[in-house]
This record gives C-alpha cells, sequence and structure tokens, in this order.
C-alpha cells in the first residue's frame, strides 16, 4: 500500500497521475478480492449476517455502505492535514455518523419500504469497521482522489459478498429471487420445502465461510507458506 | 499553526460540531413532508390490508378515501368525542404512553368505519410489545362487532423467521373468522396459543414456534387494545343502531 507520509510536502513537480492509472485501478479492483473487506479482513461481519435474508435490502445496504464508505474517505483525506492527531478518531466518527444519518434521512423519504427492512442496520454502518478501518489506513495518509477510490471498492468488495450471501439465502429461504417467486409451485406441490436456517443469521456465516473457502483455494496470494 | 495545541483542537471541532449541525439540520427539514408521507401512506396501506384490500404506496391514498366511510374517536369511556380530531392523526403510541403519565382519562381512541362492498367494518388500530421492540396492527371486525373479518400486524424489530412471522399472511389469515366475545357476549379477545389452538377455538390461534414472547405479545395487545373499544360496541349493539349513522 501506498504510504505516503503528511510531513513536510516537498514541492517537486510531479507529472500529473491520470484519473485510472493502474495504481488507481487497483485500488478498486483489489478490495474485491486480494484484500476483501469480509472474506479477507474480516471485517463488518455483522452487518452482512444481518441483512442478507432478501437480496434487495442488501443491494441497498451496500450501495449505503459504499457511499459513506467513499465520501468519509474523500472528507477525510481532505482534511487529513488539519485534523488534531489526538482527536482525529472523534472527527472521523462525526464524518461518518454526518454521512450515516444523512443516508439514512434519503432512503427514509425515496425508498421507505426497504429502509423499514434495513431499520437499525443502516445507523449501525457508523460502527462498521470497514468505514473506520479505511479512514485510519488509508485516508489519513493519501490524497483525496485515491481515498475516494478506495472507499468506492471497499464498499464494492463488502456489496459484492452481501448479494452472493442474500441470493443464496433469498433463493433457499424464501424461493425468490429480488422478491420474484423463482422457484414453481409445482416444486412445492412435490413436498420441497424452503430451507428454514437460510432466513437465520447462521447461514450467513456458513455462506461466508464456504465463500472464504472457495476464495483462499483458487487465490494463490492468499494462501499462506506453512 | 499549532495542531496539536488544546486551543487549535477546541476551534476545530467546535467549527465541525456547528457545521454537521447545520448540514444535518437542512436535510432533515427538507426531507421531512416526504418522510411523514410515507408514514402516512404505509398506514393507510396497512389498514387496508386488515380488510383484504391490496394497494400498493401510490394507490394507497385513493383507495383509504375511497373506501372509509366514517372516522370515529373514542374517549377512555368509550364515547364519540367530537372535537374536530381526525381518528387517522391519532398517534396511538401517545395515547398509550398517556396512561403511564396518570393522564389514563385523557387517553383518545381511533376507530375507522369502512364501507366495502355494501358491508361496514370496523377497524381498530392495535399496539403492544414484542420480544425486541414494539409490535402494532389493524383488526377489522365485521359488521357484528363481534368476527373478525382480517387482522394485519407489523413490527419494529422481531427475530426474522421467528417473531417476524406475524407479518405474514399465513399468520395474519388465522385471524379471519375468530370471535372477540364469547357467547353470552363477555369480552373474551383472541389468544395466540402456544402448541396450537384447537379448531373448533373461535378465540385462538396458533402461535408461531420459537416466537413465544412475540406470540405473548399479540395476545396482550389485542386484550389490551381491543378492552378500550368494548363499552362502545356493547352500548352501539344495544342501541341496534351502528356507528355509521352517528346515532
Amino acid at each position: 500500500m501506498n504510504t505516503e507520509t503528511t510531513i513536510a510536502p516537498v514541492k517537486v513537480k510531479e507529472p500529473r497521475e491520470p484519473l485510472f492509472s493502474i495504481k488507481n485501478r487497483k485500488l478498486i479492483k483489489d478490495p474485491l478480492n486480494d484484500s476483501n473487506p469480509i472474506t479477507v479482513q474480516v471485517l463488518g461481519i455483522c452487518s452482512a449476517l444481518a441483512v442478507t435474508v432478501q437480496m434487495k435490502p442488501s443491494i441497498v445496504m451496500a450501495l449505503s455502505v459504499m457511499v459513506v464508505c467513499a465520501f468519509s474517505n474523500l472528507i477525510i483525506s481532505a482534511l487529513r492535514n488539519t485534523i488534531p492527531n489526538r482527536i482525529r478518531i472523534i472527527v472521523q466518527l462525526v464524518v461518518v455518523a454526518a454521512l450515516v444519518i444523512l443516508v439514512d434521512q434519503v432512503l427514509k423519504a425515496f425508498v421507505y419500504d426497504v429502509s423499514k427492512q434495513l431499520s437499525v442496520f443502516v445507523g449501525l454502518i457508523i460502527t462498521n469497521c470497514i468505514v473506520m478501518g479505511r479512514l485510519e489506513a488509508f485516508a489519513m495518509a493519501n490524497k483525496p482522489w485515491p481515498s475516494f477510490l478506495d472507499g468506492i471498492g471497499n464498499g464494492l468488495g463488502y456489496g459484492l459478498i452481501l448479494v452472493i450471501v442474500s441470493a443464496v439465502r433469498e433463493l433457499f429461504g424464501s424461493g425468490k429471487l429480488m422478491g420474484f417467486q423463482v422457484v414453481p409451485g409445482s416444486f412445492y406441490k412435490m413436498g420441497y420445502f424452503n430451507n428454514g436456517i437460510a432466513i437465520l443469521p447462521p447461514m450467513a456465516l456458513i455462506i461466508v465461510g464456504i465463500i472464504i473457502w472457495i476464495q483462499r483455494s483458487r487465490n494463490t496470494k492468499l494462501i499462506e507458506p506453512e | 499553526m499549532n495542531k496539536n495545541s488544546s486551543g487549535y483542537t477546541l476551534f476545530f471541532s467546535s467549527v465541525m460540531v456547528v457545521l454537521v449541525a447545520v448540514l444535518l439540520a437542512l436535510a432533515a427539514i427538507s426531507l421531512g413532508p416526504y418522510q411523514a408521507q410515507n408514514v402516512k401512506t404505509e398506514k393507510m396501506q396497512n389498514i387496508l390490508a386488515s380488510i383484504g384490500i391490496k394497494s400498493n404506496a401510490k394507490k394507497a391514498e385513493k383507495l383509504f378515501n375511497q373506501y372509509i366511510k366514517q372516522q370515529v374517536v373514542l374517549n377512555k369511556k368509550g364515547e364519540p368525542v367530537t372535537n374536530n380530531i381526525n381518528a387517522f392523526d391519532i398517534d396511538l403510541k401517545k395515547e398509550l404512553d398517556k396512561a403511564k403519565t396518570g393522564e389514563a382519562d385523557k387517553q383518545l381512541f381511533p376507530l375507522f368505519v369502512f364501507n366495502k362492498d355494501g358491508n361496514l367494518y370496523y377497524i381498530i388500530p392495535v399496539r403492544g410489545k414484542g420480544l425486541w421492540g414494539p409490535i402494532w396492527g389493524y383488526v377489522a371486525l365485521e359488521g357484528d362487532m363481534n368476527t373478525v373479518h382480517g387482522a394485519s400486524f407489523g413490527h419494529k424489530g422481531e427475530t426474522p423467521g421467528l417473531g417476524a412471522e406475524i407479518e405474514t399472511e399465513e399468520f395474519q389469515k388465522q385471524f379471519v373468522g375468530k370471535k372477540i366475545f364469547d357467547e353470552s357476549g363477555n369480552f373474551v379477545s383472541i389468544k395466540v396459543v402456544k402448541g396450537g389452538a384447537a379448531p373448533e377455538d373461535t378465540h385462538g390461534v396458533d402461535a408461531i414456534s420459537g416466537g413465544t414472547i412475540t406470540s405473548n405479545g399479540v395476545t396482550e395487545m389485542l386484550k389490551r387494545t381491543l378492552g378500550s373499544y368494548i363499552s362502545y360496541f356493547k352500548t352501539m349493539n344495544k342501541k341496534g343502531g351502528n356507528v355509521a349513522t352517528g346515532n
């Protein structure tokens, strides 16, 4: 990871970096696999268990986290040279909390039914370790644009897992995808039952576990030396 | 400037707090009307659902106005109050909270009279406690003010798959045809019976396995909230009149 120090801004004319340079694209791509916030860093598990019963709330949740993550990264990165070090965590929290409340208000005003399903979990984005983790680890030490991309990337990485988990849970738990009946009625007549455990939180853990297993067995970078 | 001095820290945090407060206040004020409309529409949808009218956010208001016949406000004694309060605007939570603050005699209870296909339905809002938070709903009684025509329930945060099942159609349709008075005219409410209600039991429905506390919450909620309307129903039935004619 780029560890650009914040001290002594040396005035050297650097060639302007393109907006989507290889390095910047990596910021978005990495969290999808190599440094996925859920499966590799194991952050944000709590909300991944709670909101993944159906796909629609999961997608809205993922978008919300992405927005909060990207903009809090952007704001904190822009302020990083002015934030007093002693209260930086509080400043980060205030920025995150303000963004989360904004997101919550917007959801309540425009997608009320989804906002109801997500209930407290939108508010709990404030405590989502991914957001704070990225602020401390990345935004405090990098320029605004890469920080913004990093936020988007981590939001996407989080969202990817949420969507996979919720698709499996909705399909097996209620026979639907995005609220549409997928398992045909004739299956139920032949004795097919929705899987009760799929709508309970433990199933999310099991699915996340399976994803980690598959990911680790295929991604050589994640295989730890014996 | 010394970024680590107390003065700077104080200055930074003050500016930040003021900015954030202004921003959030602006957002809350500008989005407020949309949110209020959403809450109102949802309430209409829930009321309509209890008499079996399915609606969506767009149609709810139109359907509500189409079917509603009368909104009645009752006081604690079950007498209709006529002081320009719209039953729809009564917040049942606030009314029930009055009991805690010793203002129980000031409680007001809303009642909605609907006319669907020529039949009258009396819709009573109910509210109580589940396991994790409040539960609420609407119970629609038929013209005899005894038989349940339908019920719809909602909850804030009951466990999905367990307590949250009260929101499902399977749970709610059990209430259809149940009676709140016994044969001699005493109020018995409807109980959610753990282990399953007997098929001939007109005052019981099956509880949700694993959702006992929520189920008990529903029983308690029905008994308490419906109880507030009993004297009104009894007077109405005695008079032989009905609410809708207002006599």
